[in-house]
């Protein structure tokens, strides 16, 4: 069976500019959603303070949990429905991290079970303190910030088959980190200012191929966090591992498109950049949806059957791939179009 | 024929290996058995989330070490100069980790020096004088405080360990995490709290005199007179589950603490039916309980644990012999953790919890239970789909797919990796994704295919430009993946190594195996078509 026919020709190019358009209106979007919500909403890994999953034999009122939790100094918690309705389990978090002492998990469950009248089984409780929160904030920045200097390093190298090139940028990429760090520069802006130095020595080293996969990263994993942001969910430590699986899904489609595009410059070195990139995007069209196509089951049923834990992690996983596969056909390739041209109107 | 056989044989060792490792954790669950019994004995690790348990990571107050450290110094110093009869001398522990030892009499300033610098001179002295007096202030050497700190991390290390032995878990984890930092992990915990309090307890036993004659009530009211404290004595009504509270004026010098301990018991009251922790001192503890006792008949001995009274019964008599009991209202179980902890030993510092996760039993077998069904359904419609799109090749390459997981499955027990919810996860995805690389492949062949080309060549061109494309697209993943064990913690950290065994897995079965399987389609059965 053949749903993309072979011979298949969709003007990707012609339409670029309504994709470039999209794209920039949903970035702010997302920026601005960021902004509203003032950052990313950080899940008690990040921030620090305690979580804790009740699950209760029969249907209770959320008001009367908050009543027994008001009876042990647990007043300000917020407190959330969790998973399926029918199974009557509770997410309670507060802000501080409790110092839970002797006996504390026996005199919330009894707290808990004399409000709402119902047997109430804590399945999980955590707690992290601030000092841990900050660790983690910083290990899960330096985890984003050495995968995007890996895989910044590998395109460069890979793409253009000069690693002389591209260990100029690891060692200048480092260097301008090492500058920063002296500085004592948070670290999101490090991030930041090291993506910046990266768009900036691609663009003089003229490494046209690592600047629209780069390009489409950055693309990708703001439009995650912002949809995060709308949706008002976490970001937990495993949403993080999400983000970096989504980047190197992101360059895989990416890096499919390219290879095709750098065979067809040999094949058909008289044709038009347009016409060659349009064309790779339609060869490479059957591969990208279907590959999409068998990850999206796979994460969607992680969604819809998975559980409450791993909800948030499918999710973003969910956005991730219909995102990437997105970019990788309107925001790299055109990204190397643009590029082209500039260099052919300056000759 | 012969180009291919090494393949064979690598293909052949590489899933005959896959299925040995991982028989033992199949017949281990099948019969529901404890340990892996099957060679190679290594089973696949389930992560906390999956099996309930606790992790917990706890800093230890390393500067309190250094203050009691120093404390017992400056207790040191007083009866020195008690023994050499030197009067009008204060010493005090200031700033935490300093002494000052101020000498209101001149005569006795050059006694103190020679006391100083004979018996202390690993201590750094400077010498000042404040309205006529004379202070000499002494210091630990840094060197010596960082030798402080790290003995008491290595024994407050000793000390869990001990106590987690004691109170039975199985396969616990515990070691350190950075600088002052220690991490434990629990398995299958099934009172974590008590577990908790067992662990983070500093469980410090003193015995001190109770000072009878002195004026409790202008103690109360912050007249503490000189080496004199106020501790109170807690005692909770176990059917009630009031708490009362009794102030006891104590004389502040210890007489003898747990460190003398050989052991200690739970025991019940023959009288009472209650439980008590009978208490065991080793030769010198006895001797010094002994004339300790013999010192003080008819005056109250104060065993203080965790600078709380546990009790102060009267002396009746000398004791010797060595043997002590702790009463007070225990339940069995307290009396027990009670028992563990004095016999493991005291903290040599309080310690603090900073982070704590505990995952019930009930919430691991549900996050297995859903991780397991969505794998099923998620690999089901993958499965399907390839066979409706690819007909016999996807047939093929969903047995590669299936092999993957056996691969993924085996390389988890042979790495000794831990699966956790996310690491189930990780699988899923791989699923979905490693078809990717025989999709890449199909699509090549059939456009092969559409150029005219016979099978065998459309099938030798197709792997020939997909391999490179394959190889690039899968190391992207695995530098996120590596980069994310480097830097995850727990959870995280198996959601990568499954991530990056199915890209490697996926990439093994698509350039390797199902090539092969082609190769001998077309080559034994002359197949004069592909089905793709």
């Amino acid at each position: 069976m053949q749903v993309i026919k072979p011979d298949i020709n969709l003007d990707f190019i012609g339409r670029r500019k309504i994709a470039f358009y999209l794209s920039i209106a949903v970035i702010i979007i997302s920026i601005l959603s960021l902004i509203i919500h003032k950052g990313p909403k950080l899940g008690i890994d990040f921030e620090g303070g305690t979580l804790i999953q009740v699950k209760f034999l029969s249907s209770v009122k959320i008001d009367d949990i908050k009543v027994g939790l008001n009876t042990i100094g647990l007043g300000k918690s917020s407190v959330q429905g969790f998973g399926e309705k029918s199974t009557n389990e509770y997410l309670i978090r507060t802000e501080s991290a409790l110092v839970t002492s002797e006996g504390f998990s026996s005199q919330l469950k009894q707290a808990l079970e004399s409000s709402v009248d119902s047997d109430a089984e804590i399945r999980r409780l955590e707690m992290v303190g601030p000092q841990v929160g900050e660790d983690l904030r910083e290990k899960a920045l330096f985890a984003m910030f050495y995968a995007l200097l890996f895989i910044t390093i590998y395109i460069s190298g890979r793409f253009e088959m000069k690693w002389l090139i591209s260990a100029v940028m690891a060692a200048a990429l480092i260097g301008a980190v090492y500058i920063l760090n002296i500085f004592d520069v948070s670290i999101p802006f490090l991030i930041i200012a090291a993506l910046i130095v990266t768009l900036i020595l691609f663009w003089f080293l003229e490494l046209k191929y690592a600047m629209g996969a780069i390009v489409a990263l950055i693309h990708d994993v703001t439009i995650t966090v912002g949809v995060f942001s709308i949706f008002e969910k976490e970001f937990t430590l495993p949403i993080i591992a999400a983000l970096l699986t989504i980047i190197g899904y992101s360059l895989n489609d990416t890096i499919i498109v390219f290879d095709r595009i750098r065979e067809n410059i040999k094949k058909h070195h008289k044709k038009p950049m347009a016409f060659i990139i349009n064309r790779s995007i339609n060869e490479t069209l059957s591969r990208t949806v279907l590959t999409s196509v068998t990850t999206l089951f796979v994460v969607v049923t992680l969604f819809i059957l998975g559980g409450g834990i791993i909800h948030d992690f499918a999710f973003a996983l969910i956005i991730g791939v219909l995102v990437g596969t997105y970019s990788s056909i309107y925001v790299a390739s055109p990204i190397l179009l643009t590029w082209q041209q500039r260099g052919k109107t300056r000759k | 024929m012969k180009t291919f056989s090494w393949k064979l044989l690598l293909v052949f060792a590489v899933i005959v290996a896959a299925f040995i490792y991982i028989l033992p954790t199949l017949e281990m669950r099948i019969n529901h058995k404890k340990e892996p019994t099957l060679w190679p004995r290594k089973e696949i690790n389930l992560g906390l989330d999956l099996q309930g348990g606790m992790h917990l990571v706890l800093e230890v107050d390393t500067e309190k070490a250094v203050e009691s450290n120093v404390e017992r110094i400056a207790q040191e110093i007083k009866e020195r100069l008690k023994k050499k009869r030197i009067r009008n001398v204060a010493v005090d522990r200031i700033e935490g980790t300093k002494i000052s030892t101020r000498v209101q009499n001149e005569e006795a300033v050059s006694k103190v020096k020679d006391l100083l610098d004979d018996e202390f001179r690993d201590l750094k002295l400077t010498k000042s004088t404040d309205i006529g007096t004379t202070v000499f202030t002494l210091e630990i050497p840094d060197r010596e405080t960082k030798d402080i700190q790290k003995l008491a991390i290595d024994q407050a290390l000793e000390t869990i360990r001990n106590r987690i032995d004691q109170f039975g878990v199985a396969e616990p984890d515990i070691r350190r995490q950075g600088d002052k930092r220690i991490l434990i992990q629990l398995p299958g915990v099934k009172d974590p709290q008590r577990a908790k309090d067992l662990i983070g307890r500093t469980a410090l036993l003193e015995f001190k005199l109770v000072d009878d004659t002195g004026n409790l009530q202008a103690a109360l009211k912050g007249d503490v007179p000189p080496g004199r404290e106020v501790l109170y004595e807690v005692d909770e009504d176990p059917e009630t589950g009031r708490t009362s509270k009794i102030p006891l004026l104590l004389k502040r010098r210890t007489l003898l603490t747990g460190a003398y301990l050989t052991d200690a018991r739970v025991q019940i009251d023959s009288q009472y039916n209650i439980p008590y922790v009978s208490l065991e001192f080793d030769k010198k503890g006895a001797r010094i309980f002994e004339r300790v006792t013999a010192e003080n008949v008819n005056n109250r001995l104060a065993i203080v644990l965790d600078q709380k009274v546990a009790s102060a019964p009267v002396i009746q008599e000398k004791i010797s012999g060595g043997q002590a009991r702790i009463t007070g209202n225990f339940t069995m179980e307290e009396a027990r953790d009670l028992a563990i902890v004095l016999r493991a030993g005291a903290l040599p510092a309080p310690v603090i919890v900073l982070e704590e996760r505990t995952v019930g039993p009930s919430l691991g077998a549900d996050s297995i239970r859903k991780g397991l069904i969505s794998m099923c359904i998620g690999g089901i419609l993958v499965i399907l789909f390839m066979i409706f799109y690819y007909k016999a090749s996807g047939l093929i390459a969903d047995f590669a797919l299936m092999l993957n997981i056996i691969l993924i499955a085996g390389g988890l027990a042979a790495f000794q990796a831990t699966l956790t919810l996310p690491g189930i996860a990780g699988i899923i995805l791989t699923i979905g994704m490693a078809v990717d690389a025989n999709v890449i492949i199909f699509e090549r062949i059939r456009e092969e295919l559409a150029l005219g080309r016979t099978p065998k060549a459309a099938l030798d061109a197709g792997y020939d430009r997909a391999t490179l494309t394959i190889l690039d697209a899968n190391v992207t993943t695995l530098i996120a993946a590596v980069v994310l064990f480097q830097f995850g913690t727990g959870p995280v950290k198996g959601f990568a190594v499954t991530l990056s065994l199915g890209v490697i897995a996926s990439m093994f079965t698509a350039l390797i195996l199902s090539r092969m399987i082609f190769d001998y389609i077309l080559l034994n059965r002359k197949a004069k078509m592909l089905s793709i």
